[in-house]
C-alpha cells in the first residue's frame, strides 16, 4: 500500500514541477510550488520522515509562498514571453538526465535494509541513542547532541541569511504614523485570526518543547511562530505587528539565539569536555544531555523565528513603501 | 516489476532535478529561476529521504515493539536543509527586489544591455 502511495504522490510531483515550466503567470507558480511542498510533505511522511515533514509544510508551503508573493507584489505578477528558442537548454538537460538515468541504475535497490546507507553509522544512533541520550526521538537526538557542531552551523547560515537580507532591505523604522494596512476591513478575518494566533503560538511552544519526544523541535517551532505574527502583520497590518516584536526586538534576538548555542558548547569547554559534550552538564550523563539539548533547540528556535520574522518585516517594509508612493 | 520500484524514486528524483534545472537555465524571469532553484533543491531532498527509507520501518522516534526503524541520519540532515534553503531563498528575493528598484525589470533579457547601475 505505502508503495502505491509512493507511486502516486511522486507522479502528482513531477505534473505539478512540469506545469511550473509552461505556466506564465507568476501568481500561478508560486501557489504551484506551495502545493508542490505540501505533496513533498506527505512524501515525506510515506517515507517515514516525519520530522522532515514537518519541517517542509512549515517552511515550504508556508514562509517560502509567503516571501515569493511579496516578491511578487513589488516585481510583477507576468512573466513577459520570451522570443529566444529554448533548444539548447532543452539538449543540456536531456543529456545530463539521460546520464543520471543510466546512474540511477547502480543505485541499491529502494528500501533494502542491506544497502550501504543502513550500515553505516545509522545502526549505532539506532541502538543507543534511545539509553545514551535517553530521548525516543532519534533525529532530535542526532540533529542536536551527536552533531550538534553541524545544527549550531546551520543556525548560524539562518543567522546570516537574516542579515544578508536586511542589509540588502533594511527593516521597518518602528515610530512610523500608523496608516490603514492589512485587512482591517475584513471583520470575519480580523475575529478568526484573532482566535487563532494564541493558538499557533501555543502549538510553536508545544513543538519547541515536545520536540524531543515526538516530531518537532526548535526549527520548526521557530518558523510556526513567526508564521502565527506574519499572519498577525498581514491581518492588521505591518505597523501594528512591529508595535508587537519590534525589528530591533528581532535583531537581538537572532544573534541571543546563535549565543544560547555556541554558550552551551562554551560551558561545556569550562567543565573540561569538548566543545557541545553535555555529559558533564549535570552529574548524570543522561541529565546532561537533556538540560544541554534544550538549551540549544531553545538557541535554535528563537535564531529562526527572529530570521524569518525579521525577513518578513523586511519584504513586507518594502511592499508597504511602494503602496505609499 | 520489482526493478521499477526498486527505482522508481530515483527517477523520478532525476525528473524533478530536470525540471528545476531547465527552469533555471531557461526561464527568464528571475522569480521563476528562483523556484526553479527550489525546485532543484527538493529533488536532493527527496533523494536523501529515499535513500533513508527501509521498507517495514516506521519513523524513528523509539516505541516498544518496533525493532526496524528507517535512518535517521538522512532526516536530520534534511530538516535543517530545508531551513537554511528557505533562509537563502529569501537572500535570493531580496536581490530580485534590489534588481528591480535598479533596473526597472526582472527579466533577464531586458536588464543584461543596461549599463551597471550597482
Amino acid at each position: 500500500m505505502a508503495e502505491i502511495i509512493d507511486l502516486v504522490l511522486l507522479a502528482m510531483l513531477a505534473i505539478t514541477a512540469l506545469s511550473v515550466i509552461f505556466l506564465k503567470d507568476l501568481f500561478t507558480v508560486v501557489m504551484l510550488f506551495g502545493i508542490y511542498s505540501f505533496l513533498s510533505a506527505l512524501i515525506f511522511v510515506n517515507l517515514d520522515a516525519v520530522d522532515v515533514a514537518f519541517t517542509e509544510a512549515s517552511v515550504g508551503a508556508g514562509i517560502s509562498t509567503v516571501l515569493m508573493l511579496g516578491t511578487l507584489a513589488l516585481t510583477g505578477r507576468k512573466e513577459k514571453a520570451n522570443n529566444h528558442k529554448a533548444i539548447l537548454p532543452l539538449l543540456v538537460v536531456c543529456v545530463t538526465g539521460g546520464a543520471l538515468i543510466y546512474g540511477t541504475l547502480d543505485m541499491p535497490p529502494f528500501g533494502d535494509p542491506n544497502n550501504p546507507a543502513q550500515q553505516h553509522v545509522a545502526p549505532r544512533y539506532i541502538q543507543d541513542s534511545p539509553q545514551e541520550i535517553g530521548l525516543p526521538n532519534m533525529v532530535t537526538s542526532v540533529l542536536a547532541s551527536y552533531r550538534a557542531f553541524d545544527t549550531l552551523g546551520e543556525t548560524a547560515v539562518v543567522f546570516a541569511a537574516a542579515i544578508g537580507v536586511l542589509s540588502l532591505l533594511g527593516l521597518p523604522k518602528q515610530d512610523r504614523a500608523a496608516i490603514q494596512s492589512g485587512l482591517q476591513s475584513h471583520i470575519v478575518l480580523r475575529v478568526v485570526a484573532k482566535m487563532i494566533i494564541p493558538l499557533i503560538v501555543l502549538f510553536a511552544l508545544y513543538v519547541q518543547f515536545h520536540g524531543d519526544y515526538g516530531p518537532g523541535g526548535g526549527f520548526q517551532a521557530g518558523v510556526i511562530a513567526a508564521a502565527a505574527l506574519i499572519l498577525y502583520a498581514l491581518v492588521f497590518g505591518l505597523p501594528m505587528a512591529t508595535h508587537v516584536v519590534s525589528p530591533n526586538l528581532l535583531k537581538a534576538l537572532a544573534a541571543i539565539g546563535v549565543l544560547i548555542y555556541a554558550g552551551t558548547g562554551v560551558v561545556s569547554l569550562f567543565l573540561s569536555a569538548n566543545f557541545l559534550d553535555y555529559n558533564v552538564l549535570a552529574s548524570d550523563p543522561v541529565a546532561g544531555q537533556h538540560i544541554g539539548i534544550i538549551a540549544i533547540e531553545l538557541g535554535v528556535g528563537i535564531t529562526v523565528f527572529a530570521a524569518m520574522l525579521s525577513i518578513f518585516y523586511a519584504f513586507a517594509a518594502q511592499a508597504e513603501r511602494k503602496n505609499i508612493q | 516489476m520489482s526493478f521499477i520500484v526498486d527505482h522508481y524514486n530515483y527517477w523520478i528524483v532525476v525528473f524533478l532535478m530536470m525540471a528545476g534545472f531547465y527552469i533555471v537555465i531557461a526561464a527568464n524571469n528571475l522569480v521563476k529561476k528562483i523556484v526553479g532553484l527550489n525546485i532543484f533543491q527538493t529533488s536532493v531532498f527527496m533523494m536523501y529521504i529515499s535513500i533513508g527509507k527501509v521498507t517495514g520501518g516506521t519513523a524513528p522516534i523509539a516505541a516498544e515493539g518496533i525493532t526496524t526503524y528507517s535512518n535517521p541520519l538522512p532526516h536530520v540532515l534534511i530538516l535543517t536543509a530545508i531551513v537554511v534553503g528557505v533562509a537563502t531563498t529569501a537572500v535570493g528575493l531580496a536581490l530580485i527586489v534590489r534588481i528591480k528598484r535598479a533596473y526597472g525589470t526582472v527579466e533577464e533579457n531586458e536588464f543584461e544591455d543596461k549599463e551597471d547601475l550597482i
